[in-house]
């Protein structure tokens, strides 16, 4: 499996711009909402039609504004999994799969479809419609009819999304399984970098609509390149740097110089630091802060520390820690040179 | 007491009532997705007759139909078919009369229908038509049937334009409605108020199975 995107679409308010490559993996489009990942999406389905570019799915030109072709979304063969998966309201889950099993000669499409409801865990289901389904099995009558209509390719739009937190858990599990067993890629859109991580093999982040280099899941979360990659990774810290010799970062905001242990370039002029990679600790990197202001999280107590510079940095705390530290007023923070991210715009 | 009236009151609603339901669903559809300045004027034109005194319908109408006019004089040369003052002519009054009704409704349903479900069905192989039949026109069936209701019962109870370009012929172009109108001038009052219950009962009767038809679509979304 391998499929090349690279389009250009303009919406209201900025350029969609997204170039990527897969091979058969669980890709990730990972971004903030109105990033243009679902209309990424939407392009490669044949249901929008980009401005102008290519996109091929496994030797077959589907999208190529300089040669003229566009695809109808019934010739690209690919499966998209919507939001809230948009089963058919008025037909049961047996005439919803049914419905994805399309050319064949009716005794082979029975069979197909009875042997999606017992993998997918839908006997018992078929008479039902959508909306006396759970959350859960809606999600998988949805799985089930686009593999019906044997797709090369999966679309996911955030699938967990609409489901309740308790139930995400369980449908993830399946989720992952079905993207396992699934012989052709899939690209999965999602704001949750949790979910990404459990569930992708490679990233690629979506930021004000252009997407940035595709890496590895582990790799973006150790070594975010770009600021926007540092957002979306979760590092809370960021700071605009000037850089110095041997690996030092003069930080704005924070009025400190850092040093880095990790390779910067000459596009670095941005540094960020994770707010649990904070610790009272001297030697290294030591930043003198006033504590602002503190928040109550699940597990951890957020410490907003007044640096010198004047920015704030937020930094993490476990609740017992924070407690035998006495709750300061002023402390000293320090960071690992391992720790502090040199990035670019 | 003559049934005719009943009988050709029926059978005019239901002749316009499938024609109405055939052209409304057609001119929704497309106006739906028109751009927005096309979507702005059409619009206007097809409420139109909503607004217009039923009588300026049948003058206009009888404009363009009558045996002396551009569309009927052609007709008579050449199907030696009079337009104007048989039993169908009120079909003319009827379609226009009750065409915003279900052009209104109908386009209500297509608005507030989902469109990934149409862009589901697409990337999963259907072709547009399948779409339409099997998932848009069911989808949208409740509006549409209550606007249908609707055009009916407006077309049993027209008056002002079909008594313009059908008249009113005792036996052959007579309805519930002309038919009261006459009995009243002519003084037969006890007949007249006997077809006004009539009228009364029937139009009660639809509206009932537009509320249900209503209810139905609300539970429906609810459950």
């Amino acid at each position: 499996m391998k499929l090349c995107v690279k389009i250009e679409k303009r919406l209201d308010g900025f350029t969609l711009c997204t170039e990527f490559e897969t091979a058969g993996e669980t890709l990730a489009l990972l971004g903030a909402s109105g990033a243009g990942k679902s209309m990424t999406l939407r392009c490669i389905a044949g249901i929008e039609r980009p401005d102008s570019g290519r996109i091929v799915l496994n030797d077959r030109v589907l999208f190529d504004s300089a040669q003229g072709i566009n695809l109808p979304p019934q010739k690209r063969r690919v499966g998209y999994l919507f939001q809230h998966y948009a089963l058919f309201p008025h037909m049961t889950v047996e005439q919803n799969i049914l419905a994805g099993a399309a050319g064949k000669d009716r005794a082979a499409r029975q069979t197909a479809v009875q042997g999606l409801i017992e993998r997918f865990g839908l006997t018992g289901l078929e008479r039902r419609r959508p909306r006396e389904l759970s959350g859960g099995q809606q999600q998988r009558a949805a799985l089930a009819r686009i593999l019906a209509s044997e797709p090369e390719l999966l679309l996911l739009d955030e699938p967990l999304s609409a489901l309740d937190e308790h139930l995400r858990w369980q449908v993830e599990l399946e989720l992952a399984d079905t993207l396992r067993s699934f012989p052709g890629g899939a690209v999965y859109v999602s704001h949750d970098r949790e979910e990404v991580y459990r569930l992708c093999d490679t990233v690629c982040v979506l930021d004000g609509g252009r997407s940035g280099k595709k890496t590895t899941v582990p790799e973006l979360f150790a070594a975010p390149a770009s600021v926007g990659e540092a957002r979306i990774a979760g590092c809370q810290n960021i700071s605009r740097v000037k850089t110095e010799p041997n690996g030092m970062l003069h930080c704005l905001d924070w009025g400190v110089t850092l040093r880095t242990a990790r390779p910067q370039k000459e596009s670095t002029c941005f540094a960020g630091v994770r707010s649990r990679d904070l610790h009272i600790a001297s030697g290294e990197n030591e930043i003198a802060c006033v504590v602002e202001r503190t928040v109550e999280d699940v597990n951890s107590t957020i410490a907003l520390c007044r640096t010198p510079g004047g920015g704030l940095l937020r930094a993490a705390f476990s609740k017992e820690e924070w407690i035998a530290l006495g709750a300061p007023h002023e402390l000293t923070l320090s960071v690992d040179p391992q720790n502090v991210l040199p990035l670019m715009e | 007491m003559d049934w005719f009236p009943l009988f050709n009151s029926l059978r005019i609603a239901a002749i316009s009532t499938g024609i109405v339901l055939f052209l409304g669903i057609f001119a929704a559809y497309y106006i739906a997705r028109a751009p927005r300045v096309v979507k702005g004027l059409l619009d206007v034109v097809f409420t139109l007759p909503l607004v217009l005194p039923p009588t300026v319908v049948g003058y206009l109408l009888l404009r363009l139909l009558g045996p002396r006019r551009p569309i009927g004089a052609w007709f008579l040369e050449y199907f030696g078919v009079r337009l104007t003052m048989v039993w169908w002519s009120a079909v003319f009054a009827t379609v226009v009369v009750t065409f915003p009704l279900l052009y209104r409704t109908a386009r209500g349903a297509f608005e507030s229908f989902d469109e990934t479900l149409a862009d589901a069905g697409r990337t999963l192989g259907r072709s547009n038509t399948w779409i339409f039949w099997r998932v848009r026109m069911p989808c949208c069936r409740q509006g549409i049937l209550a606007g249908a209701v609707l055009a009916f019962a407006r077309a049993l109870g027209e008056y002002g334009a079909t008594s313009m370009i059908a008249g009113y012929t005792p036996g052959r172009t007579a309805t519930v409605s002309t038919t009261v109108y006459q009995l009243w001038r002519t003084g037969d009052d006890a007949l007249a108020f006997r077809w006004v219950m009539v009228n009364l009962a029937i139009s009660a009767v639809v509206l009932l199975a537009v509320n249900l038809l209503e209810q139905r679509e609300k539970r429906g979304v609810r459950r």
